[in-house]
């Protein structure tokens, strides 16, 4: 039994973690953060009781500001997020979508205002499952096959 | 309610209780005229994109309060051909007038100029996205035809992928409860967002391959025209240009009330012959523009509360 709680992620001393990501969107949320620096750990496929596969990131010496937890809780709605620090939890929480997305997505309509002029694009949340989401400028609605994330 | 300062950019922005009192307002003033309701007072119409109805109507809309009317008809002769943005065109066009009137082949544009800057602005069309004076306009014949709005019963014909005023006229007619028929070919149907927003609401709607399915069962036959130049594929369009010509011969049994209506222009989807029947009130639609044009400039500018 103890051969079972070998961690097989490693742990960090300072940063973030976020668990409970959709496997196909592990990889996704790198993506997003565009990490140049930082060491990560990355795990994918590991077994979970509540998602049967999840995906797990490791991120050293980062807290993840508001606009970045937006964006991954456009791909993984229910992630749960830590901040650690000296190896512990210092702050742990889940992901929400918020009712408007701001400044995170690049409008999937080429022929919207937002994708000529340089300005802050704004959706509005429809429906959370299945995603749904409502341009402000052109008034498109997009599902999530069709949201890009800046 | 006041409109004074308020831009006009969708129809969703418009609650029933709006829209009704602009439809109030434009029959205020096609009754009694009042030619210098708006004098000293200055529209802009930037159209960067060509249209005769639409900004000849604000135009005359303004020129009949008593207001003045400056603007271009043609990207190509404002400075966005130098590489303007488009904020900083309407930017400056606010130091110049009170209102502005615009068209834009982008989606989302009216909306972002009414951002930009502190005038009320007035969508006349932002590519196939929204087109609002047009809903209200038709949402006004349809009233001064029917006496009411509520529970009616509307077809709509033709292109009704592309179409932006059948995507805003069905989005307004869910505030009035009215029954909805689609009459189009496959490939022009109804786009799911809209029909799915009309389930939601609860609203009765169901679609038709024929005119014929239809006609003899509505008070409302809103005809529209096969658009040419939104087809990406040519010989798609070849398939369906001709699929629905409204004929004299297939009103025979019409409800009394029935009343024909259709953007404009027209090519060839309502034969001549129906033009004199007491059916046919699509240049009365035209007409209508003017005061409905009218209204929301007065209301937007706060000359009537």
């Amino acid at each position: 039994m103890a051969q079972d709680k070998v961690q097989r992620v490693s742990a960090i001393k300072n940063g973030t973690v976020i668990d409970h990501i959709p496997p196909e969107a592990t990889f996704k949320v790198l993506q997003i953060l565009n990490l140049t620096n930082e060491s990560i750990t990355v795990g994918n496929n590991l077994s979970s009781k509540k998602m049967g596969l999840k995906g797990l990131v490791k991120i050293s010496n980062k807290i993840l500001t508001k606009e970045e937890l937006n964006k991954i809780a456009v791909i993984a709605p229910h992630a749960s997020v830590c901040a650690i620090k000296d190896y512990k939890v210092k702050n742990k929480f889940q992901l929400k979508l918020p009712e408007i997305l701001e400044n995170i997505i690049t409008c999937f309509n080429p022929k919207c205002i937002t994708r000529k002029e340089e300005v802050p694009t704004k959706f509005y949340v429809m429906k959370k499952r299945p995603l749904k989401i409502r341009c402000h400028y052109c008034e498109r609605i997009f599902k999530k096959s069709e949201i890009l994330i800046k | 309610m006041d409109f004074k300062g308020k831009s006009i950019i969708s129809i969703r922005d418009l609650s029933r209780k709006q829209i009704l009192r602009i439809l109030e307002v434009a029959g205020a003033l096609e009754q009694n005229p009042k030619p210098e309701l708006l004098k000293g007072r200055v529209m802009a119409t930037l159209f960067f994109e060509p249209s005769t109805r639409t900004r000849l109507s604000f135009e005359s809309a303004m020129e009949r309060l008593g207001g003045k009317v400056i603007g271009f008809a043609d990207a190509n002769i404002s400075s966005t051909r130098k590489g303007e943005s488009l904020r900083d065109t309407v930017k400056t066009v606010e130091n110049y007038s009170d209102v502005i009137a615009m068209r834009h082949p982008l989606e989302g544009t009216a909306r972002l100029a009414s951002e930009s800057v502190s005038i009320p602005v007035l969508n006349g069309g932002d590519g196939a996205n929204q087109h609002p004076t047009q809903t209200l306009l038709d949402l006004y014949t349809i009233m001064k035809t029917q006496g009411k709005l509520d529970r009616l019963k509307v077809a709509m014909v033709g292109d009704l992928k592309y179409g932006r005023t059948v995507h805003s006229l069905a989005i307004a007619l869910t505030l009035f409860g009215c029954q909805m028929y689609f009459v189009a070919p496959d490939s022009l149907k109804m786009p799911p967002y809209i029909t799915e927003e009309l389930k939601e609401k609860g609203i009765r709607y169901s679609e038709h391959g024929e005119i014929e399915e239809v006609i003899d069962k509505v008070n409302i036959l809103y005809m529209t025209r096969i658009q040419k130049e939104r087809f990406p594929d040519p010989s798609e369009y070849e398939k369906v240009k001709n699929v629905y010509v409204l004929k004299k011969d297939m009103l025979t049994n019409a409800k009394g009330n029935l009343r024909i209506l259709h953007p404009l222009p027209r090519v060839n989807e309502i034969a001549t012959e129906v033009d004199n029947t007491p059916y046919a009130v699509y240049f009365e639609q035209a007409r209508n523009g003017i005061f409905v044009r009218q209204a929301l400039l007065a209301l937007v500018l706060g000359a009537v509360k």
